[in-house]
């Protein structure tokens, strides 16, 4: 079965031609519960013909439209919501060389309970680390509902061979990840080689065996919003649940117009398929101020289906206390200060 | 508008905030009219709101690890150096000080030399205080015993309300002459010479972010400086007497350093004592072994 396309929206949109679409994308087995996958029939000249087929980037109008939107002035009550959403939307990270497992305890302890003055602060949507932590974080978040996410494939630079990074998908799955946040092969995708990098999520996706699959394009990396906007469809075509901007090894990181462009290609993504793609902003988030930023666009962009952690995560840790901290102040009236909050 | 003395029109100049080592207007875009002692219209000054104050203290907060970090030996140099910026600001001044306070011309720049003497005797205290608040104990054992004064942290201050600027350099100077910082609110009737006072700190080496200058309604805003939990010590000598009590249990919430005003403004004229600067240390005391 092929997949019905409707017509696309055309504001500013990526608006990818129907027809194409639909040659890319088949329909998954009924049992799985995940988007389209591209297949074989898709070469890799037609691949080509499809992504340098997206209408380019409006870049001026991208850059004053996340501006617009950043400026929007959010009220008290809207602010509260926004704030909790946020921080149920958190992917709470440590993505360091020197990441004891006491830190990660640490931080389990933090993504379950992220205020342990008030219960009424939802846990965060996961954590994220090192895939040689993973049994550890399984074990410390247990049944909270927390998930752990993984990153894996030779992160943060992706360069190992295809081997070496499903075996290190693989142990992570078996160490008990949720999800997966893989990167994508920057150095191919940069020189044309789409097949490659598509082959390369579609294997990963295969040995995720149905975890969550967050794909990593390191924005920062791909120069141009156009860039941004092909790798996104790509991503999204060989299976990916998520596109995620950013490692936050490398600047810039995840940035407004960037979360912009990638969730209007989730959007037409959608429209295109019906299928929901999620998006992950990580790096560089590390106000509530930010946070709620993003939050707008995912609104004013993509739409409100998109305001959950099921299809929006923000990828970020000391992101956290600033959102703790802004919550006790709307709701105890005097501002908050750092040192009521663990460190991170 | 008055012509210049030479001819052409004078340029006005824009009472703005001091935040962080920068000039910027009120993120609220309010202002206020000053006036003079006699209610003649001297100029418009920014009326700081909440988010003003959040972000001074943000940027006392950042700058305290430079300046605490700073030697007693440097801080004092920096702080002699606001002296000498202050002195060329002299006529300046007392043009604003005699308009604000009614004075004439003469008591006005009396004061202003006042003022700066003020600030070298706190200068000079930089790197004394250790020797007279701090010292070696007696104790009965194989240790070295010292006591050492530390900065208590971030401090508002409520200025003077009628020494508008003798009195904001009398408070000002002894809470950053240890290493704290501070977030001043200038008297809110009187806030010109305060704002001339953040273009002298502003322009002689101290790092941006000690001292932050917020003119506008100090109801308004005292409230939102006692109750902030970053904050670690209030100067309460320019609230109203009675205003002072709320103050202070608003800002028992983090145990913060309270130095309560007196009855009536001091007369600032006198000779200053150790009493503020020794209102915003906290003693250490550290026993180090020896001959082991």
């Amino acid at each position: 079965m092929r997949w019905v396309v409707q017509g696309l929206r055309g504001e500013m949109g990526s608006g990818a031609s129907p027809a194409s679409v639909a040659t890319h994308a088949v329909a998954p087995a009924a049992t799985d519960r995940r988007g389209p996958v591209l297949v074989g029939g898709g070469s890799e000249e037609s691949l080509r013909r499809f992504l340098h087929g997206l209408p380019g980037v409006d870049q001026v109008g991208a850059e004053a439209r996340a501006a617009r939107l950043a400026a929007r002035s959010i009220k008290r009550e809207a602010k509260l919501a926004a704030l909790d959403l946020a921080v149920r939307c958190v992917d709470l990270t440590t993505l360091e060389g020197a990441d004891t497992p006491g830190k990660v305890r640490a931080l389990c302890a933090k993504a379950r309970r992220p205020d342990p003055s008030d219960p009424a602060v939802s846990p965060v949507a996961a954590v994220c680390i090192y895939p040689d932590l993973v049994g550890l974080a399984r074990q410390q978040v247990g049944s909270s509902g927390v998930a752990v996410a993984s990153v894996a494939t030779a992160f943060p630079s992706g360069r190992a061979s295809l081997r070496v990074k499903l075996a290190d998908v693989e142990e992570a799955v078996a160490a008990g990840a949720d999800e997966v946040d893989m990167v994508i092969d920057r150095a191919a995708f940069l020189a044309g080689r789409y097949g490659k990098v598509r082959d390369e999520v579609v294997a990963v996706r295969e040995a995720c065996r149905g975890r969550v699959l967050k794909v990593i394009l390191e924005t920062g990396e791909l120069s141009t919003y156009d860039n941004v906007r092909r790798a996104s469809w790509l991503a999204m075509l060989a299976g990916a649940d998520f596109v995620k901007t950013s490692t936050g090894k490398v600047a810039p990181a995840a940035t407004l117009p960037v979360a912009l462009v990638m969730l209007q290609a989730a959007r037409d993504f959608a429209s295109a398929t019906g299928h929901q793609v999620g998006v992950k902003v990580a790096g560089g988030v590390r106000t509530a101020k930010d946070a709620i930023r993003y939050l707008v666009v995912v609104n004013e962009v993509a739409g409100p289906a998109w305001l959950s952690p099921g299809a929006f995560r923000i990828g970020a840790s000391s992101l956290l206390n600033d959102l703790l901290m802004q919550r006790a102040t709307q709701l105890g009236g005097a501002y908050a200060g750092p040192d009521d909050f663990t460190l991170d | 508008m008055p012509e210049r003395p030479g001819g052409g029109l004078p340029v006005r100049k824009t009472y703005k905030l001091f935040i962080g080592g920068t000039f910027p207007r009120s993120e609220s875009g309010r202002s206020y009219p000053v006036t003079s002692e006699d209610g003649a219209f001297l100029a418009n000054a920014a009326m700081a709101s909440k988010k003003d104050l959040r972000d001074a203290v943000v940027s006392a907060r950042r700058a305290l690890g430079t300046w605490w970090g700073a030697t007693a030996y440097n801080r004092g140099q920096v702080l002699y150096r606001v002296a000498e910026m202050l002195e060329g600001r002299r006529s300046q001044l007392g043009d604003e000080v005699a308009a604000a306070e009614g004075l004439g011309r003469r008591a006005a720049l009396r004061l202003v030399d006042l003022a700066v003497d003020r600030w070298v005797w706190y200068a000079g205290w930089a790197d004394k205080l250790a020797q007279v608040a701090g010292g070696v104990n007696p104790v009965a054992g194989p240790y070295a015993n010292y006591s050492l004064p530390e900065p208590t942290g971030v401090v508002g201050v409520v200025a003077p309300r009628a020494s508008s600027l003798l009195g904001l350099v009398s408070v000002v100077a002894p809470v950053i002459v240890s290493g704290n910082t501070a977030v001043v609110l200038a008297s809110e009737t009187r806030p010109l010479p305060a704002v001339t006072m953040g273009e002298v700190l502003g322009t002689s080496d101290l790092p941006g972010g000690v001292v932050n200058l917020l003119t506008g309604r100090t109801s308004e805003l005292a409230p939102v400086l006692a109750s902030h939990r970053d904050v670690d010590g209030l100067d309460l000598v320019g609230a109203e007497p009675d205003e002072a009590a709320g103050l202070e249990m608003a800002a028992a919430g983090n145990v913060k350093r309270v130095l309560r005003p007196g009855p009536v403004e001091p007369d600032w004229g006198r000779p200053p004592a150790l009493r503020r600067m020794l209102a915003f240390v906290e003693t250490k005391t550290v026993w180090h072994p020896v001959g082991i």
